[in-house]
């Protein structure tokens, strides 16, 4: 089976910092894959270098595209890349404000990727929108209303279907239940879930939020200081980390 | 279909000064196809990590852990899911589910994610829930605020959804009562006669003698226990 995605020996620097280095891996299809290490890591830096928005200094994001089969992101012309992030590639953001555009309906910013695919019949639009609403369990006589009148907890349903709605086949996530209360945070959880597994999307999550990570994601990534200290099965790297770093980050949690 | 080769386990605990805590040496086992193999030693004899060593949930130090001919102590991530989905069970004794998902898909999910039919799939749920007289008027219901006995045996229905080729049970009848007892032991028996193999850990003595083929002493494998 080819990979989806296969990253190759990915750095990043900023100046003399290191962002991240040596990140390698593969992603398959279905699969969801979680990063998980404390602030200043390197988690979120690996994650931009891998939707393309951070330019690596060295390595390849080689992806498995419907037409042409591997290519390597990296290299990848401007254009191609762009066409990639509002088809095959979806983004979320921690804040949902990075990832929609406030101004703007509820139905029109779903609305909005349909057309950059070339979508182009109203009706048809404002039905795709309507039904993806609900999918994310927002009421339909929301859809004109702007995402500024939207709860937190919405307008992140509202960004999570606005990427989902063009039936991408690769989601990178950062943080997307940071800064959510708990009763939100786990209906959010369940709906990725159910997303994840209905579309059969792969997905790349970034989080520090070690519960989030054994719901939602099949492997996961250990980082610090920009290394990759610890990687494999989810349950395995949480119930008998092998590594220093993630034995003490494991035994942080604390216990509700 | 399942089968340990010389096994070792230890814990490196990298925070409390590197201490190195080996919990298990040269831990071999078999079991065939229609057979269960119940783990016996005392408590802390690691009857329990043996099977999580099983499942591919702790990583076994050396030797090999051959699971419908998959080797779970090298195997990559994608390749011990895949296990898990078609042929490795794990009933264990706890209920770990996400929060505000109604028990009934909770017990459907294992069918769901192999593609079987949404419909059939609750059926057989529901089937189940019913056997081990999980009242229906909870289906809808997340099973995270039911009584530790119910949870339990959500779990178990869970556990029995799929027609695994192979099974880990730990402590299946535990805290049950007769009745419930006397269905999750109809169950065992039905998926060793369907030609599933079983290990288990069973407290029970009698459920150990009715359904468990022969015995194995993990305190054999413990360092510094074996007689």
């Amino acid at each position: 089976m080819t990979p989806l995605l296969s990253v190759q020996d990915i750095r990043k620097t900023y100046g003399a910092r290191v962002g991240c280095t040596g990140v390698n891996f593969d992603l398959y299809p279905g699969e969801v894959m979680g990063i998980v290490g404390e602030s200043g890591s390197g988690k979120s830096t690996l994650l931009n270098c891998l939707a393309g928005h951070l330019e690596p200094d060295m390595g390849r994001v080689v992806f498995d595209t419907r037409a042409d089969g591997p290519v390597d992101t990296v290299t990848m012309s401007e254009p191609e890349r762009r066409k990639l992030g509002r088809t095959d590639w979806a983004f979320v953001h921690q804040h949902a404000r990075d990832g929609l555009r406030m101004s703007v309906s509820a139905g029109g910013n779903i609305g909005e990727r349909l057309m950059a695919v070339g979508e182009r019949h109203y009706g048809a639009i404002r039905e795709r929108a309507v039904d993806w609403l609900g999918r994310v369990e927002i009421s339909e006589t929301r859809v004109d209303d702007r995402p500024t009148d939207f709860s937190g907890g919405m307008q992140q349903r509202l960004q999570i279907a606005r990427n989902l709605v063009t039936g991408p086949r690769l989601v990178f996530m950062d943080e997307p239940t940071g800064g959510l209360d708990v009763s939100v945070q786990a209906r959010l959880l369940d709906l990725l879930r159910g997303l994840v597994r209905e579309m059969g999307l792969s997905a790349i999550i970034v989080t520090h939020d070690l519960a989030v990570v054994r719901l939602l994601a099949d492997r996961l990534m250990v980082m610090k200081d920009g290394h990759v200290v610890e990687s494999g099965l989810t349950d395995q790297v949480l119930d008998d980390p092998q590594h220093a770093y993630t034995q003490l980050l494991v035994s942080s949690v604390l216990q509700v | 279909m399942i089968e340990l080769r010389n096994v070792s386990k230890s814990f490196t605990l990298h925070n409390q000064g590197g201490a190195v805590i080996p919990v298990m040496r040269g831990a071999t086992l078999k079991v065939a196809p229609g057979e269960c193999v119940a783990l016996t030693g005392a408590s802390g004899a690691g009857k329990s990590t043996l099977m999580r060593v099983i499942y591919g949930n702790y990583l076994a130090a050396s030797g090999q852990v051959l699971v419908g001919g998959l080797d779970v102590a090298r195997a990559e991530p994608r390749e011990i899911l895949a296990l898990r989905r078609k042929t490795l069970g794990y009933v264990s004794q706890f209920l770990r589910v996400v929060p505000r998902v109604p028990t009934l898909e909770v017990v459907a999910e294992p069918l769901l994610v192999i593609g079987c039919d949404r419909q059939a799939a609750l059926d057989k749920a529901a089937t189940l829930l019913a056997r081990l007289n999980i009242p229906e008027r909870l289906w809808t219901l997340s099973p995270t605020t039911f009584s530790g006995g119910e949870q339990q045996r959500v779990n178990i229905a869970r556990g029995f959804a799929h027609d695994y080729p192979a099974m880990l049970l730990d402590e299946p009848t535990a805290s049950l009562d007769a009745q419930n007892r006397e269905t999750v032991l109809a169950l065992i028996e039905e998926a060793k006669s369907r030609g599933a193999a079983i290990v288990g850990i069973f407290h029970d003595v009698d459920a150990r003698e009715r359904i468990c083929d022969h015995e194995v002493d993990v305190s054999d494998f413990t360092p510094g226990m074996a007689a």
